[in-house]
Order: structure tokens, then sequence, then C-alpha cells
């Protein structure tokens, strides 16, 4: 956890310390016409900077036994997150509904286990479910790929 | 002159259309409360493109439909299964729990909704008359006071939000930092794009709220392993009817409670302390305080009207003043503008029909929504009992359709994703996602109304304390951001022990 804190911490530090220096770029005294565009965000950023300084320090001299996340839990965020990862990288070429069924399919399978039946069922009922909801009804377009252009979409 | 208004307003929502709207709205409203990692805010978020070939007063009504189930929602899981969908629920689980463990699962939740109805009630009846007063006086608002009530919405946040108020600040300044990225419309300058095309858009809040509250969401669930272990709901009509008798007993804390909640929540981040101050102050009046904890039917009448009557009264500030009271405020006020109307005190005059149709939508909502959740409990609470890895997969393709719908945007889905391990990363580390959501939305209005009162002043920042109303609003926010420091300090000084701590908001 002691860790994790500061890891945010000094990550956020950074994030600050690159908007100061945009700001910098940018201006942030008065110009002609009032403050100029580095004003508002320099002022945040250095708020931002201190503030972290101070959690950083209040981390560094806390004790937790409790840990950010166990071996066993960060397995089953990545089981979740890769896989969704995969899947949007996917929806560039194959566009959002078979890269749907594909993910749904994928994880409920290889995490759940569940039978075939159950699997094509819900990877093919949920995307052409929505397909009729979002395209059809409410005429709000999803990215579509070959298989979409094939049916004439 | 109110209640004609409000008549034009019935007439309006209760046409055949609209009322469908509510009704839709309850129902997956309900359904998203009960979904982990769906609450409230990203519900409505991922339906907001729906919304946009509708007329604007049959959208609101669908998108605050919502938002009253999602309420009803989370009482569900807090009783059954012990899981507080927000933060705002936790207090309900302390009596809630422990009720339907011991078979009392019906009269739990026919108390949780009824409490929900009356605390709801309560805060729409006070709406209805302070509205049109707020914006009326809110219509002589300048730039200094309209970054002082800004000011002291984040205040709130540092000073009543519970958690660490460093923490608290730093989710602020995240959002507004996040909310300068792209073209400046003052100056025409590019800030924070380092030269990347793609960053000169900006960042879409309503992204943020899908990616922060849905997929981190998700991600905190699958790690706790989720193995659901519900109680039977025992709902039936006779449950019903029995408990609503014994429920006019606690007409005290129903006052109480609702007060507490309408007062709380008009400030942003109200909710979550509103219900555990009521509970608190339940346990202290109730005759019966040594049952608290242990399955006390007040226990949960006491969060649930507080924590209702705050969810409803941060439409207030939302239809008055333009500034949202909690991230699914700041959803529908994105709506708003969306849909091609101000947020603001104007909102009055120039839109009387849709101010009027949304206040009077409120209360046809609410007693749909109470009649709905009785009715069909058991169905809600069989959602939660859908394997795990159905409902994991799902939930992250509906986010990511909800992200590119809002701009038909592949690179959206992106910024979704890593919104949501930030949002997961936050969320453990106890930094509040509320505020950074809010501060996202309102960051280009609170810039203006900054930039326009120093030119007012040249540069100095003496007027936002010597014009009268900025001045007091200045103070109470001085006051809030303060409070952390005094708090302890206070306690010190009387001899008292120090607060139990309550999760941040968000």
């Amino acid at each position: 956890m002691r860790a994790a804190e500061l890891v945010t911490a000094s990550v956020l530090m950074l994030l600050g310390g690159l908007v100061i220096f945009d700001a910098v770029q940018l201006g942030f005294g008065w110009g002609p016409d009032g403050p100029r565009s580095g004003f508002f965000p320099f002022w945040l950023a250095l708020i931002m900077v201190v503030t972290c300084g101070v959690i950083f320090i209040q981390a560094a001299f806390a004790h937790t036994d409790k840990s950010f996340v166990s071996h066993e839990q960060l397995g089953s965020v990545l089981k979740v997150l890769w896989p969704a990862v995969a899947a949007v990288a996917l929806m560039h070429f194959v566009g959002l509904y078979v890269a749907s069924a594909l993910y749904m399919g994928f994880y409920m399978r290889w995490v759940g286990r569940h039978s075939w039946v159950t699997v094509v069922a819900i990877a093919l009922g949920v995307p052409i479910g929505s397909f009729l909801v979002f395209e059809k009804w409410f005429l709000v377009p999803m990215p579509k790929g070959p298989i979409e252009q094939w049916l004439g979409y | 002159m109110g209640i004609e208004n409000l008549l034009l307003g019935f007439h309006i929502a209760i046409t055949p259309f609209n009322l469908f709207m509510a009704v839709v709205g309850i129902l997956l409203g309900t359904i998203i409360g009960v979904l982990p990692g769906l609450g409230g805010a990203n519900g409505v978020a991922i339906l907001l493109p729906v919304t946009f070939t509708m007329p604007p007063t049959s959208a609101i009504i669908l998108l605050t439909s919502i938002y009253w189930g999602a309420l009803f929602g989370g009482a569900i899981t807090s009783i059954l299964f012990n899981i507080p969908g927000e933060p705002w629920s936790v207090a309900t689980t302390f009596d809630g729990y422990p009720m339907a463990r011991q078979g009392q699962g019906g009269q739990a939740l026919t108390g949780a909704f009824t409490s929900s109805f009356v605390g709801a009630f309560f805060s729409i009846v006070l709406i209805t008359f302070f509205a049109p007063l707020l914006a009326q006086i809110a219509l002589r608002f300048g730039p200094p006071e309209i970054f002082a009530i800004q000011f002291l919405t984040f205040s709130s946040f540092v000073g009543l939000g519970g958690g660490n108020p460093l923490k608290s600040l730093v989710s602020i300044l995240i959002g507004f930092i996040l909310a300068t990225v792209g073209l400046d419309i003052v100056t025409g300058q590019l800030r924070l794009t380092f030269g990347i095309t793609d960053l000169m858009r900006g960042f879409d809040f309503i992204i943020a709220v899908i990616g922060l509250f849905g997929i981190g969401e998700i991600l905190l669930s699958v790690e706790e392993g989720l193995s659901f272990q519900g109680t039977k709901t025992g709902m039936n009509l006779h449950v019903v009817l029995d408990t609503w008798k014994i429920l006019p007993r606690y007409w005290r804390t129903f006052l109480r409670s609702s007060f507490i909640g309408f007062w709380m929540g008009f400030k942003p981040g109200g909710a979550t302390p509103a219900s555990f101050m009521s509970y608190a102050f339940a346990k202290r009046f109730s005759k019966n305080a040594d049952r608290f904890g242990k399955g006390e039917l007040e226990g949960v009448v006491a969060p649930e009207t507080a924590a209702h009557a705050a969810g409803v009264a941060a439409m207030l500030p939302m239809i008055t003043l333009g500034i949202p009271g909690s991230p699914t405020a700041a959803v529908m006020l994105g709506g708003l503008i969306i849909w091609g109307l101000q947020p603001g005190p104007l909102l009055f005059k120039e839109n009387p029909d849709f101010v009027w149709g949304l206040i009077a939508s409120m209360y046809t909502g609410n007693v749909l929504g109470v009649l709905m959740v009785l009715a069909f409990v058991p169905l809600f609470a069989a959602i939660l009992r859908i394997p795990f890895a159905i409902l994991t997969p799902l939930i992250v393709v509906v986010c990511a359709i909800g992200s590119y719908a809002v701009h038909n945007s592949m690179l959206d889905i992106w910024y979704m994703l890593i919104f949501g391990v930030v949002g997961y990363v936050f969320k453990k580390l106890d930094y509040p996602l509320a505020p950074l959501v809010l501060a996202l939305v309102l960051g280009d209005m609170a810039e203006n109304a900054l930039r326009q009162s120093l030119i007012m002043s040249q540069g100095s920042l003496a007027i936002f304390f010597n014009r009268p109303i900025a001045g007091v609003i200045t103070a109470v926010a001085i006051f809030f951001f303060l409070l952390p420091v005094i708090t302890p300090w206070w306690r010190r000084l009387r001899g008292l022990p120090a607060l139990a701590s309550m999760p941040p908001e968000g």
C-alpha cells in the first residue's frame, strides 16, 4: 500500500510539473486582455504538486500492513483487463459487434467455464440485440467491420 | 404562480410517452443500481447518446428516472447482499443486512423503499418551492458570485467529504487540469497538447464517468472474487402492509432524516455524510439504541431517508445555478447542453415547460418507482445471481458502446480503459472520484468566471470578498476548506474522541 501511495503521489507530481512547464511556456501572468492561457493551469498544477508532496510525506511515514493488491487479485483484474484491451484493439478491424461477441465468448468460456451452449447464445445474442437497439431503433451508429459490410450495413 | 407552473409540469409529465419513459427509466435504473460496476452516474452516461434524438423533456425524464431507479437499486444490494453499491448506502447495510439474515429481508426492503420515497418526496416539495426563488436570486449573479459558488462546491468536498482531505483536493485539481486540455477558447491557444492533435479535443467527462465508475468498479469487484452470498427477499403483500403499519411510529426519524438529507444534499458530496449523520442521530434518540447494528428497522429508515432526500436535493443547484451536486447530476447537466438548453437560472424564464416538466416528473417518477421496486424486488435481486463471468464482459461491452456513442470515436474507448485503470487505482488509494468528475465538468465555467472576475477587478482577488453575496459565499467556502484542520483541534479541546472514519464520496 505504501509503495502504491508513493508511486501515485510521485506520478501526480511529475504530471503537475509537466503542466507547469506547459503553462510557463504559454505565459501565466497578466496579458493585454486579462490572465493569459497558462494562468489557471499554472496555479492548479502548483497547488497539486505541493499537495501531492504532503501526501507523499504522509505516506512515507505511515504504517500499513495492508498490501495494495495480492497476487491472485492482480491475476483476476488482469484477466478482465487484457482481453478487454485486445477486444478494443480488434474493434479497429472487425467493428464493435464482432469484437464484443468474441470478447464475451472468450471470457465466459475461459474464466467462467460455462457450457458452449450458454457461451454461444449470449455471445451472439447480446451483440445482435445491441445492434437492433442502437443501429435500428435509436440510430446511433457503432464501428462496423467487414462482416456488417457483407450483410449490407 | 407556483401551483400553476406545477400543474403545467404535470400536464407534460403525465403524457403517455413521458410516463412510459419514466417506467423504462426506473426499470433500467434499478437494474443498473443492482449490477456491480454500474451506478447512477455511468448508467446515465451510457444512455445519454440514446436521448439525443428525443425531445429534451422526455430525455431528462428518462435520465432522472434512471437516477431514481439506481437509488432504489442500491438499497436492494445493501440489504440482501451486504454490498453497498454507492458510498451513501453503506449505513443501510448496518441494520439492513442483519435483518435480512434474520429472515426479515422483506421488512427491511419495504422500510428502505418507503423511507427512500418519503425522503425523496420531502426534498421534491422543497425543490418545488425553493427552486424558483433561488433561480430568481441567481439571475443577479455576476462572475465573482459564480466563481464563489464553484469554490463553495469544491470546498464542501474537502471539508465534508470524509477520507483524506488532501486527496479530495488533488482529485479536484486533476479534474480542473484535465478540463483545460485542448483549445483555450478565450485566447485561441492550445494547452497541454504537446503537439499531439488527438489531444486538441480535450477529455469528455462522460467518457471519464464511464471509465472511472464503470470499468474501475468492475476491476474492483472482480478483485474481490465475487461470489454473492445473497439472502432471500421474503417479500409479499402481507409483509409490505405489516411494515407500513409499523413505519408511522418512526415519524420523528423520518422528519429529522429528511431535513438532514436535504440540508446536506444540495451541497456536493453531501449524501454520504447525510446518511451517516442521520444514522447516528437516530441511534442517539432511539429507545432501542442497543438494537442498532443488530437488525433494527429504524436503522434502515434513517440512512435511506437521508440518502434519498440528499440525492434529490442534488438536483436543486443543477436546475437553478447550473452547478451539479453529484456526478449523476453532472452527466444530466452535460445532457442539457447537448439538447441545446442553457443550464442555469435563465432556464426558468426561457424553458418553463422543461423545468416544470422535470419537477413534476420527480413526483410521478418516485411514486412509480416505489411501487415498481416493491412489486418486482425478487426479479431485481435475481440479477445478482447471474454468474459473474457473464456479467463482467457484458458490462465492459455496454460501457464501450456508451463511450463510443458520445462522439463516434474509437479513441474514446481507449480513454475509457485508461480512466478505468486510473479509477481502480484511485479507488484503492481512497482518492475520491466524484470531485474529479465535477471539476472536469465545471472546469471551463470556473475558469471563465475567474478570468472575468479578475478582469473586472484588474487582477485583484479582493473582488471575491468585497461584494456582499460573493464575500459571504467565499467566507463559507474557506471555512469548509479549513474544516479538516479545525475539527481535530476542536474535538481535542473539548476532550472528545476522534470521529469514526467515513468512506470518501464516490
